[in-house]
């Protein structure tokens, strides 16, 4: 049984330590040790997006990082988008726009979403379809996704969060 | 965008948009899916599988892998029960030989795939348990695959089965075969028929095998209990199929077995057959702790169901004027390992949309080396739709006339027969047609190089079969309704905004739930676009039953007559003194504190089925120097029935659509000589991303079905009919090349292109 090594990071604004074999992933660690499994696997080699989180304002696929990796990093998983406030913006924008159907990818998406928006609320469409190109949705033909997330960028820039 | 056709119905619920019931879980990462389960003490369980596409296993040693420390349990197809002249009926899949289902689970004696199951471990982490897979030895005896359906057909084929014999006509063949069944259709007189044709064209037609490619792999967790009692979850596309089939094949009595479905993240046909659920509670039983088997994305792609390869020959006739005469066909599906594609469904959709009165419809079955094949969303029919439509395109170039005219002249309507024999009810085949020449996207210009435009159609059956709710009424007037379908799409709300407007309450105080096989009546699949119709029509009922439960109590209280009571809009109302008023929040008050208990339990099993036409229309642009193809418009216009929630329709639509481009244009299975799939990953089988697509737009046809109280027919299947051959005319009209073989990737258009004289 391999050794576990003692990691220290923050997830969604709470400080954690957890152990965890090298070996690991940090979606994994995610979801066997943190309990989070919000973060979804859907091909664990980095070409769904579907566990994609924020590490250190990145946004990453925690299938492809190592848990141990996440040493002192600021981590921020679907868990922890939703504030005191309620909803964020992006949340009510694909409740609204019907944005999902089965729902795997959505957390995986809102958390790209995320990231894109934060950097720029004012993407456009062309931007959005290229931003999200790492995350695969099976159901809705992305339409009413991008349209969602066209939706949320003008929310957050009328009430920035 | 939304026409109505004939609904003069005033509806207050049905036609509206509220937030799915289930919509914060989901966004916020709440909900739990197949692989979100977590019991004390639960063990991983991981699944050996074979790496050749066709051998005999001569040993499986399983002593090494049992020793490693942390190791639970190992299984192989020795720990089940002899399937051997036992059948399943697993409702819309029909009557199955339960041997072919327990075989699949867990090899016994060979192997007819690659990933094919062999054995599995139960391990204290999922990293323990690969490392034992690697310790479990299995000996085979290589033997050559056979890969392709029309050798497969032939007389001096390798087989797989020795003793499988070809089902015709009611017999059995002499020799065996790979052939599992062949069938027809036939109507009118095919000589007579090509003999008034001015011209007749005949092509071949293949499709590569294409995998659901849900994003959620299967994941089940079992529990045996000393008892003998068995809990499963999973995230199935039918809780009670998977009974059926999970029972049958561990071979324990149905009352100790419950499913409960999880949140399922995609099926499209393909969650349906058992796979890691019985091996999943075998290795519970033996390691005497809860185990949850979940399978990787290679996984997916090796050991589930793809839909059928297929062969298409088409013969047809039309006259000068544009009407077919006659058509002639063959398909050949592939079955995969085992017997039972849904080449039926092919023959059945084949001609569909047209009334054409001569043709013979021969249909094979055939197995292969590849996994057995399972549904996909119109499962067998986007296969031959392909062949006709993109030959009817050919002869409309030939004709010079326009796609939409020559559908129209050939178009079915109600009372014409199906394949089958059976005469079509109420359809909205020429309602789609017609509104797809209104479109503002078909009076566009699109004038470029390399720029054209692809019409086609498509038709769907659709499915009734059986459904179930239990309802009940809540002491502040809300109700609470939990369905038997397992909600894959947004049908939570849909079924329940049934019962809002059938009750006559608003969709909001519907609270909506999925339950396990013990608490709701028998639930057929979540599939053939039949949960909106069958669920919601007993939805329906159940909104009558509570309608009238209410009244009458209501009718006691004030002591009148119940037909002296109304109710809308949350208030009941004395007819005869309409100062007497009570809303219903106080009527389910009084009720409760009262003792009285209203509730329905409703079964349905509609047959009054409502088939689904859809009509599309792209534009495409061709690099004639890569062969890549751009999608730059699409319009997707359906006869849905009745649009119960417009929004899920519209993603059904355009998921359906996106789902047929990636047939049409990139997904394969990729295969070696041994057999061997070359791109078992979402890298390098390549579906459609979001940078690949414009907005999909959306007209849906309203033509309510009679057969259910609010005119639905079901929407969700018929979209990934008519891509596949609208983006091949498409790029035919764009640069001049018909491709007859799908998927119309880069390299195959640019050879096509070179090819060009």
């Amino acid at each position: 049984m391999p050794t576990k090594v003692r990691v220290s990071a923050t997830i969604n604004r709470e400080p954690v330590d957890f152990l965890c074999e090298p070996r690991q992933s940090l979606l994994e660690v995610l979801r066997d040790v943190q309990k989070l499994t919000g973060t979804k696997e859907g091909c664990n080699n980095g070409n769904c997006g579907a566990c994609s989180v924020i590490l250190n304002g990145r946004l990453v696929n925690a299938c492809i990082v190592l848990g141990v990796e996440a040493e002192g990093a600021v981590l921020e998983t679907i868990e922890g988008v939703m504030g005191s406030n309620g909803l964020h913006p992006l949340q009510t924008a694909f409740l609204e726009n019907a944005a999902l159907q089965c729902g795997i990818c959505t957390p995986g998406f809102i958390m790209a979403a995320k990231a894109l928006l934060e950097r720029n609320p004012r993407a456009t469409e062309g931007e959005i379809r290229h931003w999200c190109a790492g995350n695969l949705c099976r159901c809705t033909g992305y339409d009413k996704i991008v349209r969602a997330i066209l939706d949320a960028g003008q929310r957050l820039e009328v009430r920035p969060s | 965008m939304s026409m109505t056709t004939e609904t003069t119905t005033q509806y207050r619920v049905i036609g509206t948009r509220p937030v799915r019931h289930d919509g914060v879980d989901k966004v916020t990462g709440r909900a739990a899916y197949g692989a979100d389960i977590q019991l004390p003490g639960m063990l991983y369980g991981k699944i050996l599988r074979s790496p050749h596409a066709h051998a005999r296993i001569k040993a499986i040693r399983t002593a090494k892998a049992l020793a490693l420390d942390g190791v639970k349990a190992v299984v192989t197809t020795a720990d089940l029960p002899d399937p051997r002249g036992k059948s399943a009926n697993l409702g819309e899949l029909g009557e199955v030989p339960l041997e072919d289902l327990s075989r699949n689970v867990l090899a016994s004696g060979k192997v007819f795939y690659q990933g094919h199951a062999v054995a599995a471990v139960a391990a204290s982490s999922a990293h323990l348990a690969e490392e034992a897979l690697d310790l479990i030895e299995v000996d085979y005896e290589v033997l050559p695959p056979v890969l392709d359906v029309l050798q497969a057909m032939r007389p001096d084929a390798v087989l797989l089965h020795e003793d499988l014999h070809t089902s015709e006509f009611g017999k059995k063949s002499n020799e065996p075969s790979n052939i599992a069944s062949h069938q027809t259709f036939q109507r009118g007189d095919i000589q007579k028929g090509f003999a008034a044709a001015d011209l007749v064209l005949e092509r071949e037609y293949r499709s590569a095998t294409v995998h659901q490619g849900y994003i959620e792999p299967h994941a089940a967790t079992a529990l045996w209990n000393e008892d003998g009692q068995v809990t499963l979850w999973c995230c199935t596309q039918g809780a009670f199929t998977m009974r059926t089939s999970v029972h049958q094949i561990l071979g324990i009595p149905v009352s100790k077995l419950k499913v409960i479905p999880t949140e399922i993240g995609g099926g499209f046909g393909g969650k349906i057959p058992a796979y890691g659920e019985p091996v999943a509670a075998l290795l519970s039983h033996k390691a005497k702790r809860p185990v949850k088997v979940v399978m990787d994305r290679t996984e997916v792609f090796l050991g589930t169901g793809p839909t059928s390869g297929s062969y298409v020959k088409l013969k047809m006739g039309v006259t000068r004027g544009g009407r077919i005469v006659a058509a002639q066909a063959m398909l050949a599906y592939e079955a995969g390992g085992f017997p039972g594609s849904i080449v039926g469904a092919g023959g059945l959709c084949l001609l569909a949309p047209y009334n054409v009165e001569n043709y013979s419809i021969e249909m094979y079955d055939v197995v292969v080396n590849k996994p057995k094949t399972a549904a996909y969303r119109a499962p067998g029919a986007p296969n031959s739709e392909f062949a006709t439509e993109a030959m009817i395109d050919e002869f409309c170039e030939q004709l010079k006339m326009d796609p939409l005219e020559f559908r129209l002249k050939n178009a079915a309507k109600e009372g014409d027969p199906q394949a089958n024999g059976v005469l079509y009810p109420r359809i909205g085949c020429i309602e789609t047609l017609e509104a797809a020449r209104n479109s503002s996207h078909y009076r566009s210009p699109l004038a470029a190089p390399h720029r054209g435009r692809g019409v086609a159609s498509g038709y769907w059956m659709n499915a009734g079969l059986t459904s179930s709710v239990v309802a009940r009424l809540n002491s502040d007037g809300t109700v609470t309704l939990g369905e038997g379908s397992p909600d894959i799409g947004g049908t939570r709300t849909s079924v329940a905004m049934q019962l809002a407007e059938s009750l006559g309450i608003r969709a909001e105080d519907v609270l909506p739930s999925v339950l396990d096989t013990e608490s709701v009546g028998y639930t057929e699949v979540t599939g053939g676009s039949r949960v909106t119709f069958a669920t919601g029509y007993a939805a329906y009922e159940a909104g009558q039953s509570l309608r009238r439960q209410l009244i009458e109590q209501v009718g006691k209280m004030w002591k009148v007559e119940p037909d002296q009571v109304s109710f809308s809009e949350g208030v009941f109302c004395d007819r005869k003194d309409s100062g007497r008023t009570i809303d219903l929040a106080e009527v389910a008050g009084t009720l409760a504190h009262r003792g009285v208990d209203i509730g329905a339990r409703i079964t349905v099993t509609p047959q009054k089925v409502g088939g689904a036409f859809g009509t599309h229309i792209v534009d495409v642009e061709v690099d004639p120097e890569t062969g890549k193809v751009t999608i730059l418009r699409y319009t997707a216009v359906q006869d849905v029935g009745k649009a119960i929630h417009p929004s899920y329709v519209e993603g059904q639509m355009q998921g359906g659509v996106v789902q047929g481009i990636g047939w049409a244009l990139n997904e394969e299975y990729v295969y070696n000589d041994e057999g061997k799939m070359l791109n078992a990953s979402f890298l390098d089988y390549r579906m459609p991303t979001s940078l690949d697509l414009p907005m999909i737009e959306t007209i849906i046809v309203e033509v309510p079905n009679p057969g259910h109280p609010y005119g639905v027919r079901g929407a969700g299947e018929v979209p990934i009919v008519p891509p596949l051959a609208a983006v091949a005319n498409a790029i035919a009209r764009a640069v001049s090349v018909r491709l007859y073989e799908l998927p119309m990737s880069p390299s195959r258009v640019v050879k096509a292109i070179q090819a060009r004289t």
